[in-house]
C-alpha cells in the first residue's frame, strides 16, 4: 500500500522502489538450508564490526482468517513479552544492554524480526530469537496492555491521518476477493476482540523454521553463521501444518471504482490512483520490470520525468506529482499515481490533465535520453546500494518472503537493464486500465470540487 | 508496513570495542587552505561527501523568514546555462546524487558520486553552489510548493506541537519560528531577497566538510578547491545565544481527532559542559532509550497509554533544552501527563540506580561504533563532530568519557538538571482537563 509522501519536497530516494539489488555483490551472498527447512541468506561486509540479524516468517496480514484482521501485527508485538526463560519485554533490553537494537514489522505478506549488533554478539541475538521461534510465554495481563497498545497504534498512524484513511479505504475497494483489501494494522473493531489464544494459535500454525527465512548481513563468514544457525535455529523442529499461501483471487474486474473522502483535517487535497498491477514471480519478472521502468518514467525523476514536466513545469496545475511501483508482493499489487493539485485547481482539473497526460504519453512513447539516463541511475544503484548493508538485507528478507529467489534477486539489475522501450508502452497500455483502478479523493470537508 | 517502535533514536550509544579502520579520520587541508575530515575506504567505487554551511534558516534577515529554506530549495532548480530540467537531466545522466537541505543551525549539501564521473559531478555542483540562477520560472513553482508546506504543516498535529513548542522557548529568536517562514513572509520573498539569503549563508568562513569513500586525501583536496574555492571569504554574521522560556505551564490548541500529541520540554545542557556525558546518560534513563527508559515503562509498558514516548537533550548551536513528545487518546492526555511529571519528579529527588548507569553505559559505549557503517552514514557524523568542534581523536576517546559517569554524577545532575515545576507542556488535540490553574 502506497503512501504517498508529498510533503517531502525533496525525495532524495526517487530510486528507492526496489530498483536493484548489485549483481556486483553477488559473490558476497552466500545462501543455504538447514535440515529442518530453515533458510539461511548471508551478506558480507567487513567495512565495520557490525552484523544486522533478521528472521523473516513467511505469513503476514493477508495470511489470516477472516474476523482476525490485525493478528499477525498484534502477534508480532507479543513476541516482545516473553518465553520460558526471558520474561517480558525484556528481549530488547538485552538487546540494547549490548549496545545494540532491534523491532520488527509486519506487512501484508510477511512479519520480520532483526537486531542490530556488534558482530561479535551474533550468538547472543540468535539465543534470543531461535527462543522465541519455539518457545513463547503470554500472559493475559500482558496481552491486554498489548492490545491497548496496538489500538493506539492504529490511532496514531491510522485514524488520526485523513491519508491513511483514504488508502485502507482504497485498498478495500481495489481488492474485491482478496485480502489485501483489509488493513494491515487490522480493522478497530477486530482488533478489540483479539485474544491470547487467536494469538497462541496464529503463532503456532505459523512460527516454525521451515516458514523462515534468517538473513545475516555484516562483518559475518558463511561458515560462522551456518556454525552458529545450527546450534541455535537447529534443534527446533519443523512444523507439519505449514501449507502453501493460496489466497482467494481477484475476480476480472470490470468498472472503475471511485472514492471521496472528506475531512476537516486535510490541508491539501490530492488525487491518487491505484490500477491493479502484476507482481514479481520467480523466475517470471519481465513484466514487472517493465513496470518499474515505467514507474520511473512517469514520475521517477522530479524535473524530467513525464508527469512533472507536463503538470509542474509547463502546465502548473500540479505542486506534485508520483508514479510508484513496487513489484515484490506475493499476489497482485498496484501501480500509483497522485498528483497535488496547484492553488485554486480543483481536483477535477488535475486529474482530468493527469489523464490527458497519460493518453498522450500512449501515444508518443518513450523519451530515449530519459530512458537512458534511468538506466545509468539504475546501474549506478547497483553500486551505491552496497553501501547499505542493513538495507541489503532488507531487500532479500523482503524478496524471499514474497516467493522470490536468492536468484531472481541476483537477476533483477540485469532484467531491468534489459527493458526496451516497446515493453515499456506495452506494459502501459495494459495498467493504465481504469476499469481496474480506484481513484480517491482526498478534500477538504466542505470543499467545493 | 508497520514498525513496532519508533525508530530508537540515533542517540550517542558501546563496548569497549576498539574501533576499527572504518573509522580512520585524516584530517585534510587542500593546497587553497579548505579543510575537511576523510574516511578513506576503496571497497566500494563511490564517495559521499558533506559539506554544512553554518547558520542556515537562523541567519533570515528581519522581515524574511523563510528566505534561507526557499533559496536553499532552489540551489538545485538550474545553475549556470542549465535550466531546472537540463540540470536534472545533467546529474541523472551520470548517476550522481545531490542533496540540499537547511535547519535552524545549518544549510548541509549531500552528494553521491561514481569514482568513474567525479570530475563532471564536482563540476555540476560546483556550478550549482556558485551559480544558482533563482529563475523566475523555478521561484515561483517552489514558492507554490513551499507555501503547500506551510498550509499543510498547520494542520499537522506533530509540526503544530513543535511550533507551539519553540514558540514558547525562543520567543523572538529565530528558533522561535518555523524556518519555513508563514505564508505571508514566502509570498512577499523577491529574487534579490533570495540573491542575499545565498550570499549570507553560502560562504568559506562557515564550512564544514566531511567524505567517506572511494577517494584519497590529494585528491579530495583538489576537488574542494574546484568545488569551494571561489565562495566568497564570509557571509552573513551568525545570530545570538538564546536563553531559553520554561514557564512550567500547559499550552493548548484544538485539534480534531480521537489522539492528542504532547511535546514538553525544560532547558538543556551545553556539549561544552563537564557534565554533559551524565546529563547523556540521565536522559537515557528517563526516556533516551527506548523501551528501557523510565517513561516508556511507566507510560507504555505499564499502563498502554501510548504507542510509544521518548526524549531527548537537543544542543543546538546557541540554545539547549531537554524534550520529549508522546501521543496519546484524548481521555488518557491528563493521566500521560502526570505520569510524565512523576517520574521527573521521582527522578530529579531519589535518582536512578546503579543497574540502570551501569546498563546504559554499556548500551551507550557499545552501540557507538554501530554507528559508523557505510560511506553515507560516516560523511555525516563527521561533518556533525566538527560542528560540535571535536577533534578526529574523539571516535577513539568518546567510550571512555562515558565510562567515566558514575552513579555519584547522574544523580547529582539529575538533582540539578530537572526541574519538574518548570516542565512545560505544549497540547495539541481536544484532551480534557489538561490545562489547569487558569
Amino acid at each position: 500500500m502506497s503512501e504517498l509522501s508529498w510533503i517531502n519536497r525533496w525525495p532524495l530516494a526517487a530510486l528507492a522502489l526496489g530498483l536493484s539489488v548489485g549483481q556486483a555483490l553477488a559473490d558476497k551472498v552466500s545462501t543455504f538450508a538447514l535440515d529442518n527447512g530453515l533458510q539461511v541468506v548471508v551478506i558480507e561486509d567487513h567495512r565495520a564490526p557490525v552484523v544486522v540479524h533478521m528472521v523473516w516468517y513467511k505469513i503476514g496480514a493477508a495470511d489470516e482468517s477472516p474476523g482476525h484482521s490485525g493478528i499477525a501485527h498484534f502477534l508480532e508485538h507479543l513476541m516482545f513479552q516473553g518465553t520460558k526463560t526471558v520474561p517480558p519485554e525484556q528481549f530488547s533490553k538485552i538487546v540494547a544492554a549490548q549496545g545494540g537494537s532491534d523491532n520488527a514489522f509486519t506487512s501484508t505478506d510477511y512479519t520480520a524480526y532483526f537486531q542490530r549488533v556488534a558482530s561479535d554478539r551474533l550468538d547472543l541475538v540468535m539465543t534470543l530469537e531461535s527462543d522465541r521461534m519455539h518457545n513463547l510465554n503470554l500472559t493475559q495481563s500482558d496481552v491486554d496492555t498489548e492490545r491497548n497498545v496496538i489500538l493506539d497504534e492504529r490511532a496514531q498512524r491510522t485514524d488520526s491521518d485523513p491519508g491513511s484513511l483514504l488508502s485502507e479505504q482504497m485498498a478495500a475497494a481495489q481488492y474485491m476477493n482478496h485480502p489485501y483489501g483489509i488493513p494491515v494494522i487490522g480493522w478497530r473493531h477486530e482488533i478489540e476482540g483479539l485474544s491470547r489464544q487467536d494469538a497462541l494459535d496464529f503463532y503456532h500454525a505459523n512460527y516454525a523454521p521451515n516458514n523462515a527465512i534468517l538473513i545475516v548481513a555484516g562483518d559475518v563468514t558463511p561458515q560462522d553463521v551456518l556454525a552458529l544457525a545450527k546450534k541455535h535455529y537447529g534443534p527446533i523442529p519443523p512444523s507439519d501444518k505449514i501449507h502453501d499461501r493460496i489466497r482467494p483471487s481477484e475476480p476480472p474486474q470490470l468498472a472503475e471504482r471511485r472514492l471521496v473522502l472528506a475531512d476537516e483535517r486535510v490541508a491539501q487535497p490530492y488525487v491518487v490512483r491505484n490500477y491493479l498491477a502484476a507482481e514479481r514471480n520467480s523466475g517470471d519478472q519481465k513484466d514487472a520490470a517493465a513496470l518499474t521502468m515505467l514507474a520511473q518514467l512517469l514520475g521517477g525523476n522530479r524535473a524530467t520525468s513525464v508527469l512533472p514536466r507536463a503538470l509542474e513545469f509547463d502546465q502548473k496545475i500540479a505542486t506534485y506529482t508520483e508514479a510508484s511501483y513496487d513489484g515484490v508482493s506475493l499476489d497482485q499489487t498496484t501501480f500509483t499515481l497522485a498528483a497535488v493539485p496547484a492553488d485554486g485547481v480543483t481536483l477535477d482539473q488535475v486529474e482530468k490533465a493527469m489523464d490527458a497526460v497519460l493518453d498522450q504519453f500512449l501515444k508518443t512513447g518513450v523519451d530515449a535520453e530519459e530512458f537512458a539516463r534511468i538506466k545509468a541511475q539504475v546501474k549506478a544503484e547497483q553500486i551505491y546500494s552496497s553501501d547499505n548493508t542493513q538495507g541489503l538485507a532488507h531487500r532479500y528478507g523482503m524478496a524471499l518472503a514474497s516467493g522470490l529467489t536468492v536468484q531472481d534477486v541476483q537477476a533483477w539489475p540485469d532484467l531491468l537493464q534489459a527493458v526496451t522501450a516497446e515493453e515499456v508502452m506495452a506494459a502501459a497500455k495494459t495498467v493504465l486500465d481504469r476499469r481496474q483502478a480506484v481513484t480517491g479523493w482526498l478534500q477538504t470537508e466542505g470543499a467545493a470540487q | 508496513m508497520m514498525v513496532r517502535a519508533l525508530a530508537l533514536m540515533g542517540a550517542l550509544i558501546c563496548l569497549a570495542l576498539p574501533l576499527r579502520a572504518a573509522v580512520a579520520i585524516q584530517e585534510v587541508t587542500s593546497p587553497g587552505g579548505i579543510k575537511a575530515w576523510l574516511v578513506e575506504n576503496h571497497d566500494i567505487p563511490f564517495t559521499a561527501l558533506n559539506i554544512r554551511f553554518k547558520g542556515g534558516t537562523s541567519l533570515d534577515a528581519s522581515g524574511k523568514r523563510g528566505a534561507v529554506n526557499l533559496m536553499t530549495a532552489l540551489i538545485e532548480e538550474g545553475a549556470g546555462d542549465l535550466d531546472s530540467q537540463a540540470f536534472a537531466a545533467a546529474r541523472d545522466g551520470m548517476a550522481a546524487e545531490f542533496g540540499f537541505s537547511s535547519d535552524s543551525d545549518g544549510v548541509s549539501v549531500s552528494a553521491r558520486f561514481l569514482t568513474d564521473t567525479s570530475a563532471q559531478a564536482t563540476d555540476l555542483l560546483h556550478l550549482a553552489l556558485t551559480q544558482p540562477r533563482f529563475d523566475a520560472k523555478a521561484i515561483e513553482r517552489v514558492r507554490g510548493q513551499v507555501l503547500q508546506n506551510i498550509a499543510s504543516s498547520a494542520k499537522d498535529p506533530g509540526t503544530i506541537a513543535s511550533d507551539l513548542l519553540s514558540q514558547a522557548a525562543f520567543g523572538d529568536h529565530p528558533y522561535g519560528s518555523s524556518g519555513d517562514g508563514t505564508a505571508d513572509s514566502v509570498q512577499v520573498l523577491t529574487r534579490d531577497d533570495l540573491l542575499a539569503a545565498y550570499h549570507g549563508a553560502l560562504a568559506r568562513d562557515r564550512i564544514y566538510v566531511a567524505a567517506a569513500g572511494d577517494i584519497s586525501a590529494t585528491d579530495l583536496g583538489l576537488m574542494l578547491d574546484k568545488l569551494l574555492g571561489d565562495l566568497p571569504a564570509t557571509g552573513a554574521p551568525q545570530p545570538a545565544d538564546v536563553a531559553l522560556t520554561a514557564k512550567g505551564d500547559v499550552t493548548q490548541q484544538s485539534f480534531p481527532g480521537p489522539q492528542s500529541t504532547i511535546s514538553f520540554y525544560q532547558s538543556g545542557i551545553q556539549f561544552e559542559d563537564p557534565d554533559y556525558f551524565a546529563a547523556t546518560i540521565l536522559n537515557e534513563i528517563l526516556g533516551g532509550n527506548g523501551f528501557s527508559s523510565r517513561l516508556m515503562n511507566e507510560v507504555r509498558e505499564k499502563r498502554g497509554l501510548s504507542y510509544g514516548i521518548d526524549t531527548s537533550l537537543a544542543a543546538y548551536e546557541h540554545a539547549e533544552l531537554l524534550a520529549g513528545s508522546v501521543a496519546t487518546s484524548n481521555e488518557k492526555a491528563a493521566e500521560t501527563m502526570q505520569v510524565i511529571r512523576d517520574v521527573w519528579a521521582d527522578v530529579a529527588k531519589n535518582g536512578v540506580t546503579q543497574k540502570e548507569v551501569d546498563d546504559t553505559k554499556t548500551y551507550l559505549t557499545g552501540a557507538y561504533p554501530l554507528r559508523f557503517d557505510g560511506n553515507k552514514r560516516i560523511a555525516s557524523i563527521l561533518v556533525g563532530m566538527q560542528m560540535l568542534g571535536l577533534p578526529v581523536t574523539y571516535p577513539t576517546e568518546r567510550n571512555a568519557k562515558v565510562d567515566a559517569v558514575t552513579l555519584e554524577d547522574v544523580n547529582r545532575v539529575a538533582a540539578a538538571l530537572l526541574t519538574p515545576d518548570k516542565l512545560t507542556f505544549v497540547v495539541v488535540g481536544d484532551a480534557v482537563g489538561v490545562v489547569s490553574g487558569n
